[in-house]
């Protein structure tokens, strides 16, 4: 099983993500990449981290998301700082025998990554204001069914 | 013993630093008593835990919930609901 985690500033290539994965001789590999939504006059997305803890805590996540599914291999990146509209804030992406459980594990690394993991986004707009993100009650019931279902499978 | 206090997101910018080491005194045992002190140390502190619903905590690197007691910790997080993903 292997396991790559990254909390950086710096933009990830996919492609070479992807590849890195599908090398360690799977069926499937399954990914989801979370992008910065552009409109109402959105000039940046700015994300805050917890230097440390973060790290640790995608690092638990990923661990879970081990115990659960029959992976060989998953990627975790999360992006930090000040992103454009259009730019690139996470990559999820895993790598198993069969298309089941590459799936299931990378909408539930993405559901957890969203809610327990210390990120904190705040939307600058071009005149100047700013507004911090409210946790959505759809985030945490996503990333809650995950936490009341079985051993694996989907929530 | 003194704790590492640290503030992310809003309650960062209301209190006006991101952390600073605080002595607690004596008599608070959990996170929640913690701000009820915090708070009386300025404007700022008021406003940013005036809504305790609103607020999430980590001791130590670890999530846990304000009545979570502090004896022992080194490092102690305030902040809002996280919003990463």
């Amino acid at each position: 099983m292997s396991i790559r985690v990254l909390v950086q500033e710096a933009d990830f290539d996919i492609g070479d993500e992807l590849a890195r994965l599908q090398a360690l001789g799977g069926g499937g590999v399954a990914s989801f990449t979370g992008v910065v939504r552009g409109g109402d006059e959105l000039a940046a997305l700015h994300l805050e981290a917890y230097p440390g803890m973060t790290q640790r805590a995608l690092d638990d996540i990923a661990a879970q998301a081990q115990s659960r599914f029959p992976l060989l291999g998953l990627t975790l990146i999360h992006r930090y700082g000040t992103l454009v509209p259009g730019a690139r804030i996470v990559l999820v992406a895993t790598v198993a025998r069969h298309r089941g459980a590459a799936l299931e594990a990378c909408a539930f690394l993405i559901d957890w990554a969203k809610t327990k993991a210390p990120f904190w986004k705040q939307e600058r707009f071009a005149d100047g204001t700013a507004r911090w993100i409210e946790q959505t009650a759809t985030d945490t019931d996503t990333a809650a069914m995950w936490d009341a279902s079985a051993e694996h499978g989907r929530p | 013993m003194a704790i590492e206090l640290l503030y992310f997101a809003w309650v960062r910018e209301a209190i006006g630093c991101d952390g600073e080491r605080i002595e607690p005194p004596a008599g608070a045992r959990d996170v929640a008593a913690l701000l009820d002190w915090l708070a009386t140390q300025g404007e700022g502190y008021a406003e940013a835990f005036a809504d305790r619903a609103r607020l999430r905590c980590a001791i130590d690197q670890q999530f846990t919930t304000l009545d979570a007691a502090i004896a022992g910790a080194k490092e102690i997080a305030i902040f809002p609901p996280v919003t990463g993903g």
